[in-house]
């Protein structure tokens, strides 16, 4: 009898472990996206620590943390936001599908951003006024994603 | 017979009178604003505080963009799809020809100049918290903004919910202009409460709403899903905003949250007014939202 149950319980945890990789479309791709995101975050968190006066300014970390940053932005990651892979196809996604949508403007919020990091490259270095003045547009570059194509979250 | 036909006519009589003076509209004395001398250039900061432009103007613009409020953005509810109108200084497209009440009646009472009720999308539930000085003082600002021709959009709101009528029932419901968040506050927690409860209309999004659409004042602020459409909007009490007070001026000014994710959705519009308010006021409504009683 214990053993029946036993086949019983692991039978239904076998389906449902079926049922949550069916029911979880895209599940690598949306992993490996927010991963990018969280590593863009770590970096910009090094620099904005300084920028907020909460870490003291540091020419070679904040060099390195803007260089990480460009490199994050810059890798193809095109194949991890294939069309469909949006928060109606699996909620743990926060993407709308509008940024599939023609005319969404995706590319040119990009290279807004692909631009902002280039810009913090440049200046990371250079001081902490440099560094405080690149911050701003790298958030307007973030934000300017976030508000067109991502659900309430925060 | 005749008594019991005269008893029931009676009652109707009694019920479309109770109906009526549930339901009309309700605008302020004709000399509320008696005495009150307009400040456009406070109207300013009343105009960041009460986000006009995340609403009214394009959710794309930016700089003096930002300042056209031909309207136009859609906003999905349960009850049909509401677009916002017009506000800019055109006085046939927009509201260039109101009065300083026909503006103090649309925010604090929902009433419109021809005596229509507006639908609660507009926040008036909370606008109605607003002193009458800062609406005179918005008046005389958004006075000074450009007009735009482009025609407001008929709202798409299906039967019943068209019946502007039965807004009165949802104003005698939920209309309530006393403070969510009461006791002991200090005055930079008092200021914080004006702006979030108030001008910034933060319970609009953020406290839950019942099925008729009136807000939980019983969990306020205590997110939930977005009502018709996709997302949460966050529990911003304490019980799960463990944010330090700087941490939620910084948000309020860059849209960074602690961990250097960036507003998104409608809140990156807000982070926009937010920006513009002195920095007092973002730590004042940081103070205010340490006193909101935490909520699951």
């Amino acid at each position: 009898m214990k053993t029946f149950f036993a086949g019983l319980t692991i039978a239904s945890l076998a389906v449902a472990g079926v049922a949550t990789a069916q029911d979880a479309p895209f599940a690598r791709e949306i992993k490996a996206r927010q991963g990018i995101m969280v590593y863009r975050a770590m970096q910009l968190g090094v620099l904005g620590g300084m920028a907020k006066g909460e870490v003291e300014y540091n020419a070679e970390a904040a060099q390195k943390a803007a260089d990480n940053l460009v490199t994050a932005v810059s890798i193809d990651a095109s194949m991890l936001w294939p069309k469909g892979s949006d928060n109606s196809a699996n909620p743990a996604s926060t993407a709308l599908a509008a940024m599939w949508e023609d005319g969404s403007g995706i590319g040119d919020k990009a290279k807004a951003l692909n631009d902002a990091a280039a810009a913090m490259q440049a200046a990371a270095g250079t001081g902490l006024d440099g560094l405080k003045t690149a911050m701003g547009p790298v958030g307007e570059a973030c934000g300017a994603c976030h508000k067109a194509f991502r659900v309430p979250t925060n | 017979m005749r008594k019991l036909l005269t008893f029931l006519l009676l009652l109707a009589v009694i019920g479309l009178g109770v109906f009526w003076i549930v339901t009309r509209p309700k605008p302020l004395a004709p000399d509320a604003l008696a005495g009150l001398v307009p400040d456009p250039v406070h109207g300013e900061q009343v105009f960041w505080a009460g986000g006009c432009a995340a609403c009214h103007a394009d959710a794309e613009a930016k700089g003096d963009a930002k300042l056209i409020l031909a309207g136009g953005q859609r906003f999905v509810s349960p009850f049909g799809t509401f677009i916002a109108p017009n506000i800019s200084n055109d006085p046939v497209a927009g509201i260039g020809d109101w009065s300083d009440l026909d503006l103090a009646n649309a925010m604090v009472r929902g009433v419109s100049p021809e005596g229509a009720h507006y639908y609660p999308v507009f926040p008036y539930a909370s606008y109605a918290r607003a002193t009458l000085q800062d609406v005179v003082d918005l008046r005389a600002y958004l006075a000074t903004l450009p007009a735009d021709p482009t025609p407001s959009a008929p709202q798409e709101v299906g039967f019943p919910f068209n019946i502007r009528l039965s807004l009165g029932a949802w104003k005698f419901l939920y209309l309530d202009d006393r403070w969510v968040v009461t006791g002991d506050l200090s005055p930079a927690e008092e200021r914080g409460r004006y702006l979030a409860e108030a001008l910034g209309h933060c319970g609009e999004c953020h406290t839950p709403r019942d099925a008729l659409g009136g807000m939980e004042r019983g969990r306020w602020l205590a997110g939930g899903p977005v009502p018709a459409g996709k997302g949460n909007f966050p529990n911003i009490t304490p019980a799960k905003l463990d944010w330090s007070e700087a941490d939620i001026v910084e948000y309020l000014t860059s849209g960074f949250t602690p961990d250097f994710d960036s507003a998104g959705g409608h809140m990156a519009l807000v982070v926009e007014n937010t920006t513009h308010l002195p920095a007092e006021d973002r730590a004042a409504i940081a103070a205010y939202l340490k006193k909101v009683p935490p909520a699951e």
